[in-house]
């Protein structure tokens, strides 16, 4: 069943975030940015794909996902025109998910108060 | 008061008791996995609305990035945080509230220098070495001539 699987792999994906956090002294940057990078290794050595067949969302939801879009977008986009791919697959294929962070976060400040410094 | 240094150390190591990391760790798994699901479910509706593979999870993202986004201007989300953890900070709606959060709280530093330039504080070393591993990856794969 497909929301177990997503359910199951994506909590433990971010129960061991948790040991990172609790266990070192990484701030929230360098986990996630760790997590993008660590997301695009695993993808170009071919363990990713088969995690994101079994867990669906459970996968492409964490920022490991995010590194797993780039990588899969730069191999197609290789697949189809060469080098020119390497530098346009990987953007073309993450495009919504950053203009949405940009627009909803502009859209968010302009709409919203920030919070009470008290 | 009168203590010796090993009272003392004792006293320090009872008041700073590690970080329950069990609690933690099922937080963790408990929110990380329902926003999972919650985005399997989204994936869903998107397949199901005739979106191809790849649009229906570039769609369900921005769904995800969308919902984020609001409730860090509803303060909500933080206070979810507080106890989740990694379980709201690794999901990509951690993504989208690293970039809204700061957005709305350095609105006061302008449109400009605070909310444009602040909004990219978590979100530009992500996207800095994200885009840069992948395209590393790309050249590779060129010269491998896959």
């Amino acid at each position: 069943m497909q929301y177990i699987n997503a359910f199951v792999v994506g909590g433990i994906i971010c129960a061991l975030s948790q040991i990172l956090i609790d266990k070192t002294k990484l701030t929230p940057a360098r986990i996630l940015t760790a997590y993008v990078v660590l997301g695009v290794i695993l993808t170009a050595i071919g363990i990713y794909k088969p995690l994101v067949d079994f867990a669906g969302a459970g996968a492409t939801v964490p920022l490991l996902g995010f590194g797993y879009t780039l990588a899969e977008g730069v191999k197609t986009a290789v697949a189809e025109s060469g080098l020119l791919g390497a530098f346009t697959g990987g953007a073309k294929a993450a495009a919504g998910g950053i203009s949405a962070a940009v627009f909803f976060g502009l859209l968010t400040a302009l709409l919203f108060r920030p919070a009470d410094k008290s | 008061m009168d203590v010796t240094p090993q009272e003392y150390e004792q006293m320090v190591r009872e008041q700073s008791k590690p970080s329950p990391l069990l609690r933690d760790m099922v937080w963790a798994f408990a929110v990380g996995g329902a926003i999972c699901t919650l985005g399997q479910a989204i994936l869903d509706f998107w397949k199901k609305t005739g979106l191809n593979e790849k649009d229906a999870a570039s769609a369900t993202s921005i769904t995800l990035i969308g919902l984020a986004a609001l409730l860090t201007g509803l303060h909500l989300y933080e206070k979810i945080a507080k106890h989740a953890g990694a379980g709201t900070l690794v999901p990509i709606t951690g993504f989208s509230n690293s970039v809204a959060s700061p957005a709305l709280e350095f609105k006061s530093e302008g449109l400009i220098l605070g909310t444009a330039a602040k909004m990219f504080t978590i979100a530009g070393p992500v996207l800095v070495y994200g885009i840069g591993a992948s395209i590393v990856y790309g050249v590779i794969l060129v010269f491998l001539g896959v």
